[in-house]
């Protein structure tokens, strides 16, 4: 391996990485999105990629999310594998139609004779200030629907590998990137270590409440735990990193040992990932568990702009603290 | 006193302090902005104030308006209060929208605007909304709905001028063609630069004037929402005009050449208007003066309204999420983090 491959890297960077080596070793990739090429990508995601693969493989579309996404996958079924970035999550709604009909009904509407390599790539999450149409969560959406791969990627190392594992594969996979991870840095793998789709990881052991989160929500559950640790409370966090195919093994085998189980998600609390999960679990685990399974949650309301009561809507360390203490009998939520 | 454009003096002064208000006021929110005051995405008109008064000026002041989230000017070419609209981008509780929507999303239903909204091209079929609401009312108002030179490549505008054609609906589209959306410059997104021509294929009238001339803006929508009212059609103007500032107060704007910026400053609708006044005698350089003197302090006084103001209480987060709210105990805990 090389040295670089110890250096951290920002979020973005090694997202840039996995677009870069990905360009280079199949010609068959390109890129589109609004703003992509000449402005480097709103978040900066795809900097320096037009001067080394030229417009053609890196390509500004007009704000028409329906249309280049549409394009995206008839091209796709050509055998292309376009890699599409939607500027947030917030704008990939005017694309619904196409990837909830299109994409992930045709290999299986026609009996399998054309597939649909495309990746969708974009970011959610709250947190900026920007009020009720730019701040919402929308994985469960895409994890809602049968044909769609759906990849949230927390750490750099796994932005890197899950992204080259989704431009390698031959189904629509919806990549959800968050806006407040793309400075945080870490470790990433070289051009060959890919990570496989459907294995959750241990983001910390512990033995007491078993601890799910996804994406950002990882970061605030990791603040959590270490508050917990100091009251002598050891709590396992697993982050799934993808919900099609969901690890349930991984998640399923943690709560039978703790007896316990928190999910934070920043998405809605009604019908969502954690409602989700919780059922998977419950299935899974009915007679292990101890207490009924918690949920933290985006407050059920659009998100407002005034700050305090954003931060009073999202996810904080201190919902995660309570809500396992809750769980597990010791001081009130 | 009668002048260019059917503006009347009186008309003509109030246009100018519109302008010269929505200047000022922006170039405070930038201030507040970099003191950290205001959160979120900022969007600046500056450059844009004569498409902005100028088509306000054209309406009725029951006449709806939509706008984008580019939309300080709209607001307060409407009247709402510069307290409220600055107190809004706060995010405080004496906000226009109770610090809820921000600078993006700035609504004032009692002065008929309809809102700023930040999905692009998003508003546009709520405009068409609202001139069918007039119509199958009978209400002889006529809806004016603004949007981006980038917003019309969204299918969805497309769509609103298929409707409005067909069913010969009262609402002006109104491009206001800054030549960019975000990096993107005009011919780099648009099949064929002249936006306006796309209203061919449906049959609405349509024209493009120059955004930077306020009368020339004025006397633009002035015919279209005749057209609307009399004649209950549609219509497009495009106004072609500048954005001085980047996309939004984080984009360092290092995309447009600072040549192309310069010349069009030179075309400052405030400062061109302002040699229109003295040139026709509608104001002396003092009655200027203390125009902008007194505008200054309607500005001051915003912002200090609104840096005074309380925050909102956080017990009220999910208020007015329903017109009609119920109460779901299987929501149980869950409601709040
Ligand atoms: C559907 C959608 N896609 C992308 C964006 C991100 N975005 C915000 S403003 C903007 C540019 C819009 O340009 P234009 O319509 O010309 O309006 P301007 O900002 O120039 O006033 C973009 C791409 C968005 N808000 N909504
Ligand atoms: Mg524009």
């Amino acid at each position: 391996m090389s040295t670089d491959a110890a250096k951290p890297v920002a979020y973005r960077d090694a997202l840039n990485q996995a677009l870069r080596e990905e360009l280079a070793r199949d010609p068959d990739v390109f890129l589109l999105g609004e703003d992509i090429a000449g402005f480097d990508g709103a978040f900066k995601v795809t900097r320096g990629l037009l001067a080394e693969f030229g417009p053609e493989r890196v390509v500004d579309t007009p704000i028409t999310e329906a249309g280049f996404t549409g394009m995206a996958i008839g091209a796709a079924m050509a055998g292309l594998r376009p890699v599409v970035e939607i500027m947030t999550v917030n704008f990939v709604i005017l694309a619904m139609d196409q990837i909830v009909n299109n994409a992930a009904k045709i290999h299986y509407m026609f009996g399998g004779q054309a597939s649909v390599p495309i990746v969708i790539r974009m970011p959610g999450g709250g947190g900026h200030q920007l009020s009720s149409q730019h701040s919402q969560t929308l994985d469960a959406w895409f994890a809602h629907v049968p044909g769609l791969k759906v990849v949230c990627p927390s750490t750099p190392e796994d932005a890197k590998g899950l992204l080259k594992t989704a431009i390698r594969d031959d189904d629509p996979v919806i990549f959800i990137e968050n806006e407040g991870l793309y400075g945080k840095k870490g470790p990433v793998g070289g051009p060959d270590d890919l990570i496989p789709f459907g294995q959750a990881v241990v983001r910390r052991p512990g033995t007491h409440c078993t601890v799910i989160a996804h994406s950002r929500m990882v970061w605030v559950a990791l603040q959590a735990a270490e508050e917990l640790a100091s009251q002598g409370i050891e709590v396992e966090v697993i982050d799934p990193r993808t919900f099609r195919p969901l690890d349930l093994d991984t998640l399923a085998g943690s709560v039978r040992r703790t007896g316990h189980a928190v999910i934070v998600d920043e998405g809605w609390p009604e019908y969502g990932i954690s409602a989700g999960l919780a059922t998977h679990l419950y299935e899974a685990c009915f007679d292990w568990l101890d207490a009924p399974i918690g949920r933290v949650n985006c407050a059920d309301v659009p998100m407002p702009y005034a700050k305090n009561l954003e931060q009073a809507a999202l996810p904080q360390p201190a919902d995660v603290v309570a809500a396992v203490l809750a769980n597990i009998g010791r001081g009130v939520a | 006193m009668s002048t260019a454009a059917g503006a009347e003096a009186a008309d003509m002064r109030d246009m100018f302090r519109s302008m010269y208000l929505i200047r000022r006021f922006e170039e405070k929110a930038s201030e507040e902005y970099m003191a950290g005051r205001i959160g979120g995405f900022l969007h600046l008109a500056i450059g844009e104030e004569a498409a902005v008064v100028g088509t306000v000026s054209a309406m009725r002041a029951d006449d709806p308006l939509t706008s984008t989230y580019r939309e300080h000017g709209q607001a307060l070419a409407r009247g709402a209060d510069p307290r409220a609209v600055m107190a809004e981008l706060l995010g405080r509780s004496t906000g226009l929208c109770g610090g809820r929507g921000g600078s993006m999303h700035l609504m004032d239903k009692e002065r008929s605007f309809y809102g700023g909204y930040g999905i692009v091209g998003g508003s546009v079929p709520l405009g068409l909304g609202l001139a069918y609401a007039a119509r199958y009312r009978k209400t002889d108002q006529v809806s004016v709905t603004m949007f981006g030179d980038g917003a019309t490549n969204q299918g969805v505008v497309a769509e609103c001028f298929n409707m409005a054609g067909l069913w010969d609906l009262p609402v002006v589209f109104l491009i206001l063609n800054n030549q960019y959306g975000m990096g993107t410059s005009l011919g780099h997104a648009a099949a064929e630069e002249d936006l306006y021509t796309r209203c061919n294929a449906y049959g609405i009238p349509a024209w493009k004037v120059d955004g930077m001339d306020v009368l020339a803006v004025r006397g633009a929508v002035a015919e279209a929402t005749r057209i609307a009212r009399e004649e209950g059609n549609p219509t497009c103007v495009e106004l072609l005009a500048y954005r001085y500032r980047g996309h939004s107060m984080s984009d360092p704007d290092t995309v447009r050449d600072a040549e192309e910026k310069e010349r069009w400053r030179l075309r400052d609708p405030i400062i061109t208007f302002e040699r229109v006044l003295l040139g026709e005698a509608v104001m002396t350089a003092d009655d200027i003066a203390a125009m902008k003197a007194e505008v200054e302090a309607v500005v001051e006084d915003a912002a200090a309204f609104a840096e005074s103001s309380p925050e909102v209480p956080v017990a009220e987060l999910a208020d007015d999420v329903y017109a009609n709210p119920f109460n779901d105990d299987a929501r149980g805990g869950a409601l709040m983090p």
